[in-house]
């Protein structure tokens, strides 16, 4: 029993010494309480040094070590050996983002479309002053938005996105996951100046509502629903345009 | 200097094969092609029906066709793939509180079929 | 930031498609199939009896104001569904070339068959 290993199979990218990434071969201990990230860090402390990988937590919550794993996008961290064993896994950095350096990739996009949806409490314009008191929030109001409050930015959601992958224009499912998240809460009244992202065409309507988003989502975020959500509010919003146009 | 070439990887436009989940959608969204050919057939069958008896009559004996059977039996598949897929997301698309609760999807997507066969058993009904 | 930069957003009429795709779409999912076994199946195979979907039962249904309504919607309805799913299958397949003509090529099918039966139905009943 002792000793059994398995194969990981990295795709890797070298940017210095390489035009387009190539995959090598790996063997590591196997271990059924391993995940792919320990995998990952036995084989930098051990076999080769040079591999790239991004993590931090260790426990899905910080959102750094996502890749594809056989093809779906997963968090390494919350990946476990014995869900392939006794197969070889074959590893990919996150899909629809440009390749950094092997397991590393640009995030660059899908942070700038996190922003720009606003991702903070806008307050009405006659805000009320400290010395009244905090923002009172029922468990009611506070369950309209807390799922989508969840996200962790870990992008599997963006690997997931076909729409994403055909254009990248497209707003894509975290960023209007969160923005609903804000959309919804009571305490905000920043709805209108986000509804102008949602109603273009690379807004909501870029999405055809393939769900896969959903599913990946480590944190049972449902990303495919605020984006239908979003939807009707749009076809609100546009119907009250047409007789009110600002 | 910098050494940074990020790599785009491309996508291919069979991407939809490369995933069981990607190719249902691709049979749900596909479920239109039947779909609009079944409709195309009822509008010709509504032209036929203008021009009188005789036309109407060839128009329905064209439907007792083997071929013509084999596509509507397969059409009627799709037709119930996208019934099925309709129901499933349609809580996604529903945002229906009572009483501060989220109304349960598994609620949702059984009143769907609920109306579904009474909808079906009334139209069997009422055409027999 | 510079106020000369602030990005336009340009507001979709999507929403007019959609609605439309929506519609048809529960249609479809409730009607369509027993439509497909009715039309496609039991009458062809023969298991109506002879008096029942012929010519006269038709198009004195056919010809009354409410059954017009109901067989343009039935026909007309799910392909504004069906083609607006063909539109966005095209881009999914990765069909990048004429993106506008393929807009125009779909819609226009769906609104096409809509008027044709809807003029065949007028014609019916003014005959």
């Amino acid at each position: 029993m002792a000793n059994k290993t398995i194969k990981i199979e990295i795709l890797r990218y070298r940017p210095e010494q390489e035009d387009k990434p190539s995959p090598q071969l790996f063997e590591v201990p196997y271990s059924p309480d391993l995940t792919i990230l320990e995998a990952l860090q036995y084989i930098k402390d051990h076999l080769d040094s040079t591999i790239s990988f991004r993590w931090s937590c260790r426990m899905a919550i910080c959102g750094s070590c996502g890749l594809m794993v056989d093809g779906v996008p997963k968090l390494g961290c919350k990946t476990f050996l014995r869900d392939y064993f006794p197969n070889k896994i074959k590893l990919e950095a996150l899909a629809n983002f440009p390749i950094e350096r092997d397991l590393v990739v640009v995030m660059d996009d899908f942070i700038n479309k996190l922003e720009e949806i606003k991702p903070y409490i806008i307050p009405e314009d006659n805000t009320k002053c400290l010395s009244d008191g905090p923002h009172q929030q029922t468990p009611e109001k506070l369950a309209k938005y807390k799922q989508y409050s969840m996200c962790i930015n870990c992008g599997l959601c963006y690997a997931a996105c076909p729409q994403y992958a055909l254009d990248t224009k497209f707003t894509g499912p975290a960023a209007l996951a969160l923005l609903a998240r804000y959309n919804r809460d009571s305490r905000d009244a920043g709805s209108k100046q986000r509804m102008k992202i949602v109603n273009q065409e690379e807004g909501v309507w870029g999405c055809t509502f393939v769900g896969y988003c959903s599913v990946v989502c480590p944190k049972g975020v449902d990303p495919a629903a605020a984006i239908q959500l979003l939807k009707v509010e749009s076809s609100k919003d546009y119907l009250i345009g047409m007789f009110k146009p600002d | 200097m910098s050494k940074r070439k990020p790599y785009q990887r491309e996508v291919s436009s069979k991407w939809w094969l490369a995933q069981a989940f990607y190719s249902k959608y691709m049979l749900r969204e596909g479920s239109s092609i039947f779909i609009t050919l079944y409709s195309l057939i009822l509008g010709w069958g509504v032209f036929r029906l203008s021009q009188g008896e005789a036309a109407f009559n060839a128009w329905m004996e064209s439907l007792q066709h083997p071929s013509a059977i084999i596509f509507h039996f397969i059409a009627l598949l799709f037709a119930i793939y996208h019934s099925f897929t309709w129901f499933s997301l349609a809580p996604k698309a529903m945002d229906i509180w009572l009483k501060g609760k989220p109304l349960e999807d598994k609620l949702i997507v059984s009143g769907h079929y609920i109306a579904f066969i009474i909808v079906s058993v009334f139209c069997l009904v009422v055409i027999l | 930031m510079n106020n000369n930069n602030e990005k336009k957003y340009i507001r979709s009429h999507e929403p007019v498609f959609w609605g439309l795709f929506g519609a048809g779409g529960t249609l479809t999912a409730f009607m369509t199939p027993v439509m497909i076994l009715i039309t496609g199946i039991l009458v062809p195979i023969g298991l109506f009896g002879e008096g029942k979907f012929n010519y006269q039962q038709i198009h004195q249904f056919a010809t009354s104001w409410y059954g017009a309504a109901i067989i343009l919607i039935l026909v007309a309805l799910p392909l504004w569904h069906t083609f607006h799913r063909i539109f966005h299958g095209l881009h999914d397949l990765g069909v990048k070339q004429g993106r506008d003509w393929q807009q125009v090529i779909c819609y226009g099918s769906a609104f096409a068959v809509t008027i044709f039966v809807l003029t065949l139905l007028l014609q019916m009943i003014a005959a």
